[in-house]
């Protein structure tokens, strides 16, 4: 019966998830995901033989104060960070249940498969904890998003990943709690190594594919405590990450290897590309408005810019006021604009954007020709004809969004510093693209009380 | 069967489902999903509580309650964000009833 109990919990992850891929389904689908983990909670409450009520009580009562407050309060710009630090706790929580195992019963008397699932609970929960807070800092500020590296990491790196396997098996074999100790810590040191020498921009394929690791840390616990609702909700979770993960690496068209080891714009990356020596137009906000006044088609295409100045609101309400005096407005949103995909999607919506005028690459590339004016709002590498036109570029290759081929092309930028590839973008300079250099946010509004005086 | 055997196959056949119900989601709705699947990897609150009541030492019992406070903060910090990223999400008929 318990069981049973247990597995319709774990249905209803699988019906959850796949609610979630839907826009109307999606809230009610993380509704049902959450009914199904209050199953689970009680029936383990119910169920297992607890002792230590209060203990019990306690944790429940202080994560769940802590985990509410968090999330109630997170600005929707911080989101990708929060996610990032919910996910860390998790990978501990994976790690932490093995090691409460290993102190109970050691590693001597167990079955072999047991300690081998224990370890990898352990390991892998214990990467996830420290990779998630290190990309938490990149993306919090609190450390350099520039991808930190130093001569021999390479060395370094190849002895923790070789100290770590031989400490394990030796653990293993021997059934020594010390060696779990230590390759509990050297987990911890592989998280940090592994996140450090990748850049800030990167860091939502890091999340996604730590995501990944959290699932599988939760399926090893399942296995060493014998729990299938565990073992299912690791492996789809598992299976998840590692799928979005996937999509994510080909939309920026890099292989997840490069992301992970390449250590991009570490090597000379910076100086890639040559800056180009020619004029631009610059262009004020009364230019700006003009533009949009008389435009009959408007793609504003959002970037990381948007989100580091909040001016989703600023352009929601700049773009309904376009719509009042008749002019057709869509967002066009590349797959890695900002810094994790969707994230745009969450910050147009907090902005009451509704999702029918957000278009996808696919869906937004064919009307470019039809558009009269693009407004780039701080992106830069997603809208760079380099990565189409120019096969000795850094991104060449990398699918993006077309903007040259509509009629004219308004850049609200704050300078002309190239993106995040460390290269020079020659929409730029192109004799249709005005730019208009200051905070998204700032350029919005002063567009806006510039189009209401016309 | 053994034990593990069957976890195998339990572990095998769920991955494939995860990879089948992801595969075909909007760019839009990565952020929530990432979220929300990260909510569901708080399913080691099951473990955690599991842990924690049986935990007989000191050390196990300290353990055993730092892994029930992570993975709660994990499962009701990342349902509660998850809806609130998803409340946003509304088209166009919704959004002018309000």
């Amino acid at each position: 019966m318990i069981e049973i109990l247990y597995l319709l919990a774990a249905v209803t992850f699988i019906v959850g998830l796949r609610q979630l891929g839907g826009p109307r389904t999606a809230r009610n689908g993380n509704r049902v995901a959450a009914l199904g983990m209050l199953l689970a909670l009680v029936i383990t409450l119910v169920a297992e033989d607890i002792i230590n009520w209060g203990t019990v009580v306690a944790g429940l009562a202080v994560g769940g104060v802590i985990g509410a407050w968090f999330a109630l309060r997170v600005q929707m710009t911080s989101m990708p960070q929060m996610v990032a630090a919910f996910n860390g706790f998790g990978g501990a929580a994976s790690a932490l249940v093995a090691a409460v195992a290993v102190v109970e019963f050691g590693l001597a008397d167990i079955a072999p498969e047991t300690s081998i699932t224990l370890l990898l609970s352990t390991v892998i929960g214990a990467v996830t904890f420290t990779g998630s807070f290190i990309a938490f800092g990149k993306l919090q500020g609190i450390l350099p998003g520039r991808p930190l590296v130093f001569p021999g990491q390479r060395l370094v790196n190849g002895a923790l990943a070789i100290g770590l396997v031989g400490v394990a098996i030796w653990a293993a074999i021997s059934g020594e709690v010390a060696g779990y100790w230590v390759v509990a810590g050297i987990g911890l040191v592989v998280g940090v190594m592994a996140v450090i020498p990748i850049g800030g921009a990167d860091m939502p394929v890091v999340i996604s594919l730590l995501n990944s690791f959290s699932g599988l840390a939760a399926a090893a616990a399942g296995f060493a405590i014998e729990s299938n609702a565990l073992i299912i909700g690791g492996a789809l979770v598992g299976a998840a990450g590692l799928i979005l993960t996937v999509q994510m690496t080909e939309a920026m068209n890099r292989s997840l290897a490069n992301v992970l080891f390449a250590g991009f714009g570490t090597e000379g990356g910076g100086a890639v590309g040559e800056m180009i020596d020619k004029p631009v137009n610059r262009a004020t906000a009364d230019d700006v408005a003009i533009a949009l006044a008389y435009a009959e088609s408007v793609m504003i295409v959002p970037g990381y810019g948007l989100a580091v100045a909040q001016a989703q609101h600023a352009v929601r309400k700049l773009a309904d006021a376009l719509e009042e005096s008749g002019v057709e407005v869509h967002y066009a949103i590349h797959p890695v604009a900002g810094r994790m995909p969707g994230h745009m999607n969450v910050l147009l919506a907090e902005a009451d954007v509704p999702y029918e005028q957000l278009l996808d690459l696919e869906q937004a590339d064919p009307q470019f020709p039809e558009t009269d004016v693009v407004l780039i709002l701080g992106a830069n590498d997603v809208v760079n004809p380099s990565a189409r036109d120019d096969s000795s570029s850094p991104i060449y290759g990398m699918p993006i969004l077309n903007v040259d081929h509509a009629a004219r092309v308004i850049v609200v930028k704050r300078s002309l510093s190239p993106g995040f590839a460390g290269i020079d973008n020659p929409l730029f300079y192109d004799d249709k693209t005005l730019m208009y250099f200051t905070d998204a946010k700032a350029g919005i509004e002063e567009a806006h009380s510039a189009l209401k005086t016309l | 069967m053994s034990i593990l055997v069957i976890g195998i196959t339990v572990f095998v056949l769920a991955a494939f489902v995860g990879f089948e119900v992801i595969s075909k989601v909007p760019p839009t709705l990565h952020t929530p999903l990432m979220s929300g699947a990260n909510a569901i990897s708080g399913i080691t609150i099951i473990g955690a509580i599991t842990a924690a009541g049986l935990g007989a030492t000191p050390l196990a019992q300290v353990l055993g309650f730092l892994a029930v406070v992570t993975a709660t903060i994990n499962v009701v910090g990342g349902f509660l964000v998850t809806d609130r990223m998803l409340e946003m999400f509304k088209s166009r008929g919704e959004r002018d009833k309000r």
